[in-house]
């Protein structure tokens, strides 16, 4: 039955699940502890689709040439069974690293530390591969004199280089679409950093999506209902936490790593897991116009 | 088996996954005989207006394109794939599309409302009631107004004839046509290879076996 939504027929926001990839293994990194196993990603992203998800981010979070090919066939899996948008970033460097990309599968590339390094990349990939192919995916830092840095390698390495100004320079040379990361609330379930979000939003006229810090349903619905326009938000640990332990059978996983914190069903305090069922139905509760997925 | 119009322009390959899991067999192709035989085409693409007519041009599919709606067999465009077929387009000063369906081609950017560009993500479409429609080539016949898809494009079109448009969607104030069914040829802005369940269904419906 088609539950025709009663908020106004408009642009619906976006709940992008991203999945940190290394190797096979879906991962989720956790301050100071390093990275954890989480389970096999296709898994994960079989469920969100059947769940309403309305994209997929997979990030390569090693991004060495050797995990190159169990990344595009993963991409090529999930594109095979999976009919909705898929980003994939991570160690995307060069035209023929994107080119590679979206043969196996992916529908756009996001780009980070290549394009700060050479933003040239950026106009280049986008006149090759069309405007809408080209995301570039921006790590915020808040120094300690207020201003917010973007930094590479999953906020580690330092660019000097100031994110508004970047922002606007992104859009000038063709990126199609900006993911905004704030690093420092990244896995934290504190809530997005309104500040930074709104600081990017007003000055570029492409979409933004927004990605670090949802710990709760209260936070999605605020970010959609402030007054600061954004495309879309893409959240990892709310959800991946609520899918272990709906379905982790973890017989046999010992030797995919460090499986106390599973075994122990515990996640982080602050991140109230749920799912993306949940979140639309708390959305279109507080007007907020999203796709619901149907059973039929 | 569909062929899927190789005009240099990628997303081939997300057309032709969707059409394999639907189990329907299908070819990407930019070869005339292939296309000209097969029993139904899809013309995809992302990109440029003027760069994708160049590319037909070079290739020598634009006749053949005509040729095919022609032919009376089952015709999809998909995004720059329903803009080629109009008239014209606003991009870089006029340049001129396959003139199939009369009409423009008009930028987002122009319109007063419109402050972000491209237009992405999902949006609903509305199912115009006066369309005339083929009986058995309906490839919205599961689908119902008010159901989402997924759009990603800076521009949209503008059919001079009413009784082309098939659905239209809103983005800010400004509604637009979604999609155009004319006969055997239908043509969405959105992409059904990318909208889930929904999006299969246009293609499994446009496509499937009619009865005889």
């Amino acid at each position: 039955m088609l539950v025709v939504s009663i908020i106004e027929m408009s642009l619906a926001c976006r709940i992008i699940p991203r999945l940190d990839i290394k190797g096979p293994n879906l991962v989720k990194g956790v301050h100071l502890e390093g990275l954890r196993v989480l389970g096999k990603p296709e898994d994960f992203a079989k469920y969100y689709y059947e769940q309403g998800a309305d994209e997929l981010f997979y990030q390569d979070v090693v991004a060495s040439l050797y995990g190159r090919n169990s990344l595009h066939e993963l991409i090529s899996k999930t594109a095979k069974a999976i009919f909705i948008p898929l980003t994939v970033g991570g160690g995307i460097r060069t035209i023929d690293d994107i080119k590679n990309a979206l043969r196996s599968g992916a529908d756009k590339v996001s780009i980070n530390t290549s394009a700060i390094e050479n933003p040239d990349l950026i106009k280049k990939a986008s006149n090759v591969f069309g405007k809408s192919t080209i995301v570039v995916a921006i790590e915020a830092i808040k120094q300690p004199e207020g201003h917010y840095l973007a930094f590479t390698d999953n906020g580690r390495n330092y660019t000097g280089v100031e994110v508004t100004k970047w922002a606007k320079n992104t859009e000038e040379l063709g990126a199609g679409e900006i993911v905004l990361t704030s690093v420092d609330k990244e896995g934290t379930g504190l809530g997005f950093d309104a500040e930074l979000i709104k600081m990017v939003a007003e000055v570029v006229s492409i979409p933004v999506v927004v990605h670090g810090g949802a710990g709760k349903l209260e936070h999605l619905a605020q970010i959609f209902s402030s007054r600061t326009e954004i495309s879309g938000v893409s959240i990892a640990s709310i959800l991946h936490y609520d899918y272990i332990k709906k379905y982790k059978d973890l017989d046999g996983y010992e030797s995919e790593g460090n499986i106390d914190f599973l075994r122990s069903n515990k996640s982080m305090s602050h991140i109230h897991s749920t799912n993306l069922v949940n979140i639309k139905k708390h959305l279109i509760s507080r007007n907020i116009n999203c796709r619901i997925v149907h059973d039929n | 088996m569909i062929a899927i119009i190789d005009y240099h322009m990628s997303n081939l390959f997300s057309v032709r996954n969707a059409l394999e899991y639907l189990g329907i067999d299908s070819e990407i192709t930019s070869d005339v005989t292939k296309i000209m035989t097969a029993k139904g085409a899809i013309l995809p693409g992302v990109g440029a207006f003027a760069e994708a007519m160049k590319h037909l041009k070079s290739l020598d599919l634009i006749q053949p394109i005509k040729d095919f709606v022609d032919s009376g067999k089952p015709f999809m465009g998909i995004c720059l794939g329903l803009q080629l077929l109009l008239s014209e387009s606003e991009e870089f000063g006029y340049t001129d599309g396959l003139g199939i369906v009369e009409g423009k081609v008009e930028k987002f950017e122009n319109h007063e409302n419109i402050r972000i560009v491209p237009h992405v993500g999902w949006n609903s479409v509305q199912k115009k009631n006066k369309m005339k429609r083929d009986i058995g080539i309906d490839p919205l016949s599961e689908v119902e107004s008010g159901e989402y898809f997924y759009f990603v494009h800076s521009y949209y079109v503008k059919p001079v004839n009413e009784g082309d448009i098939c659905t239209t969607t809103r983005y800010s104030s400004l509604e637009f046509c979604s999609s155009i069914l004319m006969g055997n040829l239908f043509a969405s802005q959105f992409h059904p290879e990318k909208s889930g369940e929904i999006g299969l269904k246009i293609l499994k419906n446009f496509f499937r076996k009619r009865e005889v």
